[in-house]
């Protein structure tokens, strides 16, 4: 309020305060209708604030590791997540070998971290991201000195991480080829594009994750079969792709000839044109759609549940079922939205400072 | 239907090859659908030489010239570039493309690179020169269209007479042996088309060989060695500058010429 004023060499602080009270009080009763707003959400505020702050921290439960005192307090039992930690986090992964997820997590937060710096962006980062995954995927499953533990037994933030960023890393140039395929000239191109992108874009994704679990057994021989991880990886990475494509076909309709033109005239090859002159532009249009479909993405992945993964929502799930606990949903809930919140608010920020940056539109 | 041709002026043969011709184009035809947009294109162009095409408003001349590289694809004739024909082979047309260098009247920059980065995008991917050589090619070529203080900036910082001398920069980088013009300077704003006109006036002095469509007369008489006009996809004169202009021999030249002279 205040700080918005001009500073001025002669107002004194307190001058500045009264100026800033004056102005407040215009602000919040200045016509009827402010007044009765104001009046309004003092009212709301004074009713759901207090009993909010009890449940959340007063009469809350915060380190007692004891299941009873959560089962004799009328607030929140924080002391549950605390305790349960390592099963929300990790879900039923064995628990002697809980460190493994907890490295491969820190390993794709530190990747993710390192990754948003332009400074890094080179060709070695995609080596440098390869060769995480071949470490993450050993450390996840075993084999080679490590005990084996088989897919079905990861859950929690690993599981959630490796969907996510697998699927969004992969689909994300997969969709770029999708896109151009959809304006290639190639007739036999262009249909093949606009049917998977269609159909994708017509099935829910629980069905196509139904498909990849349940259905793909059917026909497909044991041997050749995927396993399930790997499957619903797939199917959430084609999913995320044909949004992805469509997504960026916007951003290269946007493009004017000219651009083209220009780079043919310069002896440029299709795909030099495409990487070095259109894509650049075409995407830096759509960001704030992209971050959009990827943000969904990063949330669509808990649906992965439903197939029989154990993803976060899954491991807490699990963790609920604890007899020795009274059930503390709404906490349990509260703590794996907060993750999903810090990634999906992280990428936002993400994609708001790639918005920003970079030379000013002509 | 050619009334008159001028003396081809004696180019002194380059050291490279032998062939004199640049550009022959012979008996080419284009058709939009079924609008016939290039009749019977019959033009050789020799080395060194400089040719100004004019003619009323979608009469082709943008077409004519784009079909040089292949911009437009003709659908019947010979167009030998450099000598090299112009078939539907992609190495070889990537191969003319890059020899012969193109403005356009909206500058067609990338506006997401900044403007050193716009001269040496196409020296070092497709000519694959090192970093530090193209960036050495560039600045020389943007003192020689007087802006060097404005590599780093982007294009949409410069003004429209700036942009387009980055644009004719930005074609000098490849080396071009043939430069092709297309209305540079009709988009500007009068104040800006001399130091656009003076970039290539001083490219024609060095002995580049030059299409260019304009309808700038003043430039044409002081650097063209031929005029071409066209009117309805047809080659209808060609001439030499001093005389298209002031005794032209077509009755449709005349006609022309009294509408963009009143
Ligand atoms: N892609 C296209 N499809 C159909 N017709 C076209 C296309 N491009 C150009 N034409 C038509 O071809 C004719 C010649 O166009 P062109 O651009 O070569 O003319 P121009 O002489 O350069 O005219 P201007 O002085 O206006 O630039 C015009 O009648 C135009 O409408
Ligand atoms: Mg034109």
């Amino acid at each position: 309020m205040a700080m918005s004023l001009p500073m001025s060499s002669e107002a004194t602080p307190g001058h500045f305060r009264f100026i800033g009270l004056r102005r407040l009080a215009k602000l919040l009763f200045g016509t009827p209708l402010n007044a009765a707003l104001t009046l309004l959400f003092g009212a709301l505020l004074v009713v759901t604030v207090p009993p909010m702050l009890r449940w959340l921290v007063i009469d809350a439960v915060l380190f007692d590791p004891d299941p009873n005192a959560c089962r004799a307090a009328t607030g929140a039992c924080w002391s549950f997540i605390y305790a349960k930690s390592g099963q929300l986090l990790f879900g039923i992964y064995p628990f002697d070998e809980r460190w493994r997820p907890a490295i491969v997590c820190l390993l794709i937060l530190a990747l993710l971290g390192w990754s948003v710096r332009p400074a890094s962006w080179t060709s070695r980062l995609l080596a440098l991201w390869v060769a995480a995954f071949a470490l993450i995927f050993w450390l996840m499953g075993g084999g080679f000195g490590l005990a084996e533990v088989p897919t079905s037994s990861w859950g929690g933030l690993p599981v959630t991480l490796i969907l996510t960023v697998v699927a969004i890393g992969i689909a994300f140039p997969v969709g770029i080829l999708l896109a151009l395929a959809r304006r290639s000239t190639l007739p036999a191109v262009r249909v093949g594009a606009v049917v998977l992108i269609e159909s994708v874009r017509g099935l829910p994704l629980l069905s196509i994750l139904f498909v990849a679990s349940i259905m793909m057994p059917l026909f497909l021989p044991e041997a050749l079969l995927p396993d399930k991880f790997v499957r619903a990886l797939v199917a959430l990475t084609i999913f995320a792709a044909a949004y992805l494509a469509e997504v960026i076909r916007g951003g290269l309709q946007a493009i004017p000839n000219g651009q083209y033109e220009a780079a043919a005239a310069l002896g440029l090859p299709f795909w030099h044109t495409q990487r070095l002159v259109i894509l650049p532009q075409a995407i830096r249009v759509v960001i704030p759609a992209l971050a959009n479909t990827i943000i969904v993405m990063i949330k669509n992945t808990s649906l992965v549940l439903v197939i029989g993964l154990f993803d976060l929502i899954s491991s807490g799930k699990a963790a609920l079922a604890d007899p020795e606990w009274p059930s503390p949903a709404a906490e349990t809930f509260l703590f794996i939205g907060a993750i999903f919140f810090a990634l999906s608010f992280s990428f936002a920020r993400f994609a708001d400072f790639l918005e920003r940056r970079g030379p000013a539109a002509h | 239907m050619l009334t008159s041709v001028s003396a081809i002026r004696h180019v002194p043969s380059l050291p490279m090859t032998n062939d004199p011709t640049a550009v022959e184009m012979v008996g080419v035809n284009k058709w939009y659908g079924t609008f016939h947009v290039l009749k019977n294109i019959d033009l050789t162009i020799q080395r060194g030489e400089k040719l100004v095409i004019c003619g009323p408003s979608g009469s082709g001349k943008s077409t004519m010239i784009r079909c040089i590289n292949r911009l437009e694809e003709h659908q019947q004739g010979r167009i030998v570039v450099d000598g090299i024909e112009l078939t539907g082979d992609l190495k070889k047309i990537n191969e003319i493309r890059r020899d012969v260098g193109m403005v356009f009247q909206h500058f067609n920059l990338f506006p997401h690179l900044t403007v050193l980065e716009n001269l040496t995008l196409a020296p070092i991917w497709v000519r694959k020169m090192r970093r530090k050589e193209a960036e050495q090619v560039a600045m020389h070529y943007l003192d020689r269209v007087k802006i060097p203080d404005q590599a780093h900036k982007c294009p949409g910082q410069l003004s429209g007479g700036q942009q387009q001398r980055v644009a004719i920069a930005r074609s000098l980088c490849m080396s071009p042996k043939i430069m092709l013009f297309d209305e540079p300077t009709s988009a500007l704003d009068p104040e800006m088309v001399k130091e656009v006109l003076d970039t290539m006036v001083s490219l024609a002095e060095e002995g580049m060989t030059m299409l260019c469509v304009s309808h700038e007369m003043g430039f044409a008489r002081q650097v063209a060695d031929r005029v071409v006009f066209m009117d309805q996809g047809e080659i209808v004169e060609i001439n030499t500058p001093a005389e298209f202009f002031s005794s032209p021999h077509h009755e449709r030249s005349k006609l022309f010429l009294a509408q963009i002279l009143h």
